[in-house]
């Protein structure tokens, strides 16, 4: 049984449906990416995996189905028990996810003690503790520190750690590379690869990104308008396919000397 | 063709078409006086007849001075909203010509500007207009000129604000390398940029600047007798609020309607013209 | 706030303290009323032209602008803001006098105004859409459209008229003369400042870090009281700063209404028998009230933003 079935999901705001007859299996410790340009209606699909969906969108065909069990008719503890536990979403900007007027700390205390029953004081090593973990150096320092004070790519290295404290079953990333500069993306990269490796995560990556989408994704998407335009395994996407749109996208990568190093 | 335009313009903004509808139709109240209250005069009154009650000849009674409340009221829209679209139009006018100024030319202009905006801003609005209305002298001329005074500067915080937005820009900065002189450069691309925003403030304003004008006729300093005004007749019903209570009810009513009236409209004007706003509603 | 921006701010006060005397002055200065004939009618008597000429003479009325104005700057920074012609006595101590009962007031009425307009507003948004929402937001929309000056006059006659339960005509002293015209003061200003109270509460609801905690699975009330409320603060008290303005504004017109000993009273009849240096005095000192509560707010914001005290 696939872990996570998204199974002919229709998303609607009122009554534009922004995404229609969606459909992706994912099983455990398998990486899919979801590429497409903006407006593709990727973002708005991992965000109804999580009942996350903006200002009154909803699915309104469709089912999503984790574990065997259907995420549509998740009563508000459920979501409660799920997010950030069984499942985790890691964002563009991990810092803008968090209060800017609170220290990394408290927000990360905040979270754990939602899910467990600690003291400040031993939530807050736990915390210093996973973020070491993830190769941070200092945890401590970092938990005192104010999202603002950190670099673009600490912020991100601390959201990732904060999604994997309780190593859930799934990783959702929304556009995580999209705003850091190129080494650091590749640093972000190669740690979620890890994550896989080390903690069986499955990963849904949504970026606009193709090189990082074929470099991490076992599977490849192509969303366009809403709509899936192409999806398969990463070899038949790069090289087989026949969809005029995602040969397109593949076109679209800057080659050097005549070689494309997607 | 026309109709099914006009129609979806209705279903589009309902509240907008109806209380514009409702907005001209109290205009027309304040033009129409004479029709609508059967020729009878506001400002003379009938000595045997004070203070009586409402009664079929007198649909709000009649005042002190046995003057027919519900023609002055009727006529008391025309003092009200008169003075009010004066001096909406002169504030809108007189905050944008200086706050666009003061954006695009920057420096001392600039600061000249704001400073004296500042000045105003730092001081209680109504305080000021009282102190200005009463030392100038009681008269609705007056009290529009003092409230513009208080008023102004957030019209021209705004224009300014909006002007410098785009001051930078590179068509701006275009128009500018093919030679555009400056009246044309503030007239063709300055003043459309802001006006949008501008119109929905003054509309949304109007509701207050009504009830600004008409607190300083309450107090004294606007609207003089006979003349009717609805703050002055709640200021005249003040003393009889024992025996004849309806004298200070159907002026504060007839305020209280029409600003909802224009609030409204102001409100479904911005729902027109810029949808993205949440604010307040 | 550090102490150089906090004296950089006094100085601009003092420049428009300065600014609005002169502007004042310059009004009364060219204003057609005369204070000379007021004041003998305040008194009962009216003499004939040529006694009113002499006195105008001996009080210097008749000495140009420029001698007239630093005369009286002059006596301003001794602490004597003159003498008021209507009433004959110093205007410092007509001030004085007036001044705690309209703080009172103000105060009343601000406590009333965000004890209504805080949770209403904050409810407002929590349930954006839903229909409490839509209630608050008519009931809104109904208290800015009304005029307070016959909200007022409709209170006294229903509260004090018909059912006889509050004096007419109130002597400012005991918490009963208070209520009314408080909540006269209240009504308007609780619409407008829900209405903000909703704005700044939904700008927090909608931002990045909202959606952040729920994707961790942090439960909604703890979101709200524990990082929405506290953040919402800092907007809402630079409104609450800003209301300011209004709730000097309006102590005026209550004032007058419920006859309420206040400074807005006062300034009013001031005006109306162009008593000068009374007039000047109460701009001059609404004024640096007025500021001096602004520099307090502005300084407080600085104080409760961890953002600004760092990144210094």
């Amino acid at each position: 049984m696939a872990m996570l079935e998204i199974k002919n999901v229709d998303i609607s705001y009122g009554n534009n449906v922004t995404v229609k007859d969606c459909s992706l299996t994912l099983g455990q410790a398998e990486i899919c990416s979801i590429v497409g340009e903006s407006g593709s209606g990727k973002t708005t699909v991992i965000r109804a995996v999580l009942g996350l969906l903006a200002g009154g969108g909803k699915v309104t065909a469709g089912d999503i189905v984790f574990e065997g069990r259907s995420l549509l008719k998740n009563s508000k503890k459920e979501w409660r028990q799920l997010r950030g536990h069984d499942i985790s979403m890691i964002f563009q900007d991990s810092g803008a996810m968090m209060n800017q007027t609170r220290t990394i700390g408290k927000s990360f205390v905040e979270y754990i003690r939602t899910h467990e029953q600690l003291s400040k004081k031993e939530a807050w090593e736990k915390g210093a503790e996973m973020l070491e973990r993830m190769r941070l150096p200092d945890g401590d320092r970092i938990m005192r520190s104010y999202p603002f004070q950190l670099s673009g790519g600490m912020r991100q290295r601390v959201g990732i750690a904060m999604g994997m404290t309780y190593q859930p079953k799934l990783l959702l990333a929304d556009e995580p590379t999209s705003a850091l500069d190129v080494t650091t993306q590749a640093q972000i990269v190669r740690q979620m690869m890890e994550l896989r490796d080390e903690y069986g995560t499955s990963i849904i990556l949504v970026t606009h990104d193709l090189g990082v989408a074929s470099y991490m994704g076992d599977k490849i998407v192509v969303m366009k308008n809403g709509r899936i335009e192409d999806k398969g395994n990463r070899d038949h996407m790069l090289y087989e396919t026949e969809n005029t749109y995602t040969k397109m996208l593949l076109d679209a990568v800057p080659s050097l000397g005549g070689r494309r190093y997607v | 063709m026309k109709k099914e335009k006009k129609k979806s313009f209705f279903r589009k903004y309902p509240a907008f078409v109806i209380f514009a509808v409702l907005a001209v139709l109290i205009i027309l109240a304040a033009v129409l006086a004479p029709l609508l209250t059967g020729g009878v005069n506001p400002t003379k009154g009938n000595m045997a007849e004070t203070i009586t009650p409402p009664s079929s000849a007198h649909p709000f009674g009649t005042d002190k001075m046995g003057r027919d409340i519900f023609a002055r009221v009727i006529y008391g829209a025309r003092a009200s909203l008169s003075s009010t679209f004066i001096l909406v139009a002169v504030i809108f006018v007189l905050g944008t010509f200086l706050g666009i100024l003061a954006g695009y030319f920057g420096g001392w202009i600039d600061a000249v500007i704001m400073r004296i905006a500042d000045m105003m801003m730092a001081f209680p609005g109504l305080v000021l207009a009282i102190a200005v209305a009463g030392i100038l002298g009681a008269s609705m001329r007056n009290a529009i000129i003092a409230v513009a005074i208080v008023s102004w500067p957030k019209y021209a915080r705004l224009a300014r604000s909006l002007v410098m937005k785009i001051r930078h820009t590179d068509f701006v900065a275009a128009a500018k390398v093919t030679g555009s002189r400056t009246p044309y450069m503030l007239w063709k691309y300055m003043l459309p940029n802001t006006v949008t925003t501008l119109v929905i403030t003054a509309a949304t304003d109007i509701g207050g600047m009504m009830m600004e004008l008409a607190a300083l006729s309450f107090l004294g300093f606007g609207a003089q007798a006979p003349t009717p005004e609805w703050g002055s007749m709640l200021n005249e019903g003040r003393n009889f609020m024992q025996s004849a209570p309806w004298m200070m009810i159907y002026p504060g009513l007839a305020i209280f309607i029409t600003v909802v009236v224009f609030n409204m409209l102001g409100d479904g004007l911005r729902d027109i013209l810029d949808p993205r706003s949440n604010e307040g509603r | 706030m550090s102490a150089k921006q906090i004296g950089l701010r006094l100085l601009q006060m003092l420049i428009v303290l300065i600014g609005i005397s002169i502007l004042t002055f310059l009004l009364t200065y060219l204003s057609p009323g005369d204070p000379v004939r007021n004041m003998y009618l305040a008194q009962g008597v009216m003499p004939d032209e040529a006694e009113i000429a002499v006195t105008r003479e001996e009080m210097g009325l008749n000495d140009p602008f420029l001698t007239q104005y630093f005369r009286w700057l002059g006596k301003c920074l001794h602490g004597d803001f003159g003498t008021s012609f209507a009433l004959k006595k110093p205007v410092v101590d007509l001030l004085l006098a007036r001044l705690w009962p309209t703080l009172k007031l103000a105060l009343a009425s601000m406590i009333i105004m965000i004890i209504i307009s805080v949770p209403l507003g904050v409810l407002s948004a929590v349930y954006q859409d839903k229909p409490i929402d839509y209630a608050v937001r008519a009931v809104t929309f109904f208290g800015v459209s009304v005029p307070n000056f016959w909200v007022g006059l409709l209170l006294i006659l229903f509260f004090c008229v018909r059912m006889k339960l509050f004096p007419v005509v109130s002597s400012g002293g005991s918490l009963k003369d208070l209520i009314l015209p408080a909540v006269t003061l209240a009504i308007a200003m609780s619409a407008k400042y829900t209405r903000q109270v909703r704005t700044a509460v939904l700008e927090e609801l909608h931002s990045d870090y909202v959606a952040g905690a729920r994707a961790r699975g942090v439960a909604e009330r703890k979101i709200l009281w524990r990082n929405v409320f506290p953040n919402s603060l800092l907007p809402l008290i630079t409104m609450l700063g800003l209301s300011i303005g209004s709730l000097l504004g309006g102590t005026s017109v209550v004032e007058v209404i419920f006859s309420y000993p206040g400074l807005g009273n006062l300034a009013v009849s001031a005006i109306t028998s162009y008593d000068y240096y009374l007039i000047q005095g109460y701009v001059l000192w609404v004024a640096v009230i007025y500021m001096l509560i602004n520099l307090l707010v502005d300084i407080s914001y600085n104080y409760v933003d961890p953002r600004m005290r760092l990144r210094r």
